[in-house]
């Protein structure tokens, strides 16, 4: 019975939350301000054209061309248009480099800043709570939470996304990749490795 | 304003929770009122700072037990209610009961879609010469204003180096306040975390805030 009951109540929450949207979005395409196609089609690039396969390109063509690399983080802006899946990417857009003496991390502790340009949409845990207040105070705790451990040397640098500045974490290289084609090198990076919670796969993990 | 949100430095929200393979959206509603909220801003009904300070608003306990999208969807019926493009009662009938007014552009439609999926430009032409160089020590203020801010409370009242400069750009606590875009410098300002945090803190940690401007003062 109590798990009847609990069913039941999720049930209702989530149909409520749908209902809700699904009044606000009627009550929008009646009036005339937006078409639903519209709608469908910006869920649609978002779940299936703007992620961070774009931003693994970048990275791995930073690995690849040394002069692209420069230009990366130069003008990240500029450098990555060429990778936009739709339109350009916008302004604002700033490449930092991790190095065997620093490891860059990027957070928005006041709402949720992203490079969604090159990253598409944040992961929830990039949003929540645990993360916004803990990553500027104990980001070593907060990489452990993601099974990464630095060297106490490495120096940690979090850059906290409070303007229209976004942030893209340029990961190092593993080893072992000599001679690997960028699309080869695009597999070995992950999302968190370009948010600085993770490190990119090594060839080992790929295999 | 002092609210809930400005999360930088509290305790007690416990482990990050990463979810393999996760999903774009959890459920339909989540995508829906994302793509409601990039369509409803060709309207230019409201900016983006004041979309923020429009969460910023809701109560405490609301923030905190509400969903990321939720609070979106909370936040947008808001604003299309206090600046009429919706009514009340249409969102008790869950229907249109009367015609747009006022529109300033026409219908959101796919031909508009590659536009809101880019960010816009928020890069303004600069009022003044900039007031502080690459390398330079700055304090932030100690200030507390009621309304949006963009300077976390971790890092007011605290010295740090400029360490880039990224040109004038529109001045969120304006913007959000409907005071107009105000354009202000923008620096990166690198804090060391005892600086911030008091001497027990991490020795190899560095961490930096994007401040305006009127954030900042000479040491």
């Amino acid at each position: 019975m109590a798990e009847h009951d609990h069913d039941h109540n999720e049930g209702s929450n989530l149909s409520e939350m749908e209902l809700r949207v699904r009044a606000i979005e009627t009550i929008l395409v009646e009036k005339g301000y937006i078409e639903t196609a519209a709608l469908d089609r910006i869920v649609e690039l978002y779940e299936t054209k703007i992620g961070p396969h774009i931003g693994a390109q970048v990275i791995a063509k930073a690995w690849s061309d040394p002069g692209f690399r420069q230009s990366l983080l130069e003008d990240a802006s500029k450098a990555v248009n060429a990778f936009a899946q739709v339109g350009r990417v916008g302004e604002h857009l700033i490449a930092v480099e991790n190095t065997p003496q620093v490891h860059n991390m990027v957070v928005c502790t006041l709402c949720s800043c992203y490079p969604t340009d090159v990253l598409g949409l944040p992961p929830t845990w990039y949003k929540s709570f645990a993360y916004r207040s803990r990553v500027v105070k104990e980001p070593r705790a907060v990489l452990a939470d993601f099974g990464v451990a630095l060297p106490a040397e490495t120096e940690i640098r979090v850059w906290d996304s409070t303007a229209e500045t976004r942030y893209l974490v340029v990961p190092m290289c593993p080893a072992q990749t000599e001679g690997w084609s960028e699309t080869q090198l695009a597999v070995l990076i992950t999302r968190d490795s370009m948010i600085g919670t993770g490190l990119p796969k090594k060839p080992s993990e790929v295999a | 304003m002092d609210g809930v949100h400005d999360m930088g430095g509290m305790d007690g929200f416990g482990k990050v929770e990463p979810e393999p393979n996760e999903p774009v959206f959890h459920h339909r509603w989540e995508g829906r009122v994302l793509a409601m909220s990039r369509a409803i801003g060709v309207f230019r009904a409201w900016t983006i700072d004041t979309s923020r300070y429009a969460v910023e608003l809701l109560s405490p306990a609301v923030y905190l037990t509400s969903a990321y999208y939720e609070k979106w969807f909370v936040r947008n019926q808001q604003l299309l209610i206090e600046r009429g493009l919706i009514d009340v009662d249409e969102v008790a009938a869950g229907r249109a009961l009367r015609p747009a007014k006022g529109m300033k552009r026409g219908r959101f439609t796919l031909a508009d879609v590659e536009s809101v999926t880019r960010r816009g430009s928020y890069g303004r032409p600069a009022p003044a010469p900039a007031r502080y160089k690459v390398g330079d020590r700055v304090r932030t203020k100690n200030i507390h204003p009621t309304t949006h801010t963009r300077l976390p409370r971790y890092a007011r009242g605290h010295v740090g180096v400029v360490e880039r400069l990224h040109g004038a750009h529109i001045f969120p606590d304006s913007a959000a306040a409907g005071k107009g875009e105000d354009p202000q410098w923008l620096y990166t300002v690198r804090f060391e975390a005892q600086e911030l945090w008091g001497a027990d803190a991490d020795p190899k940690l560095k961490v930096s805030i994007e401040a305006f401007e009127p954030y900042l003062e000479h040491v």
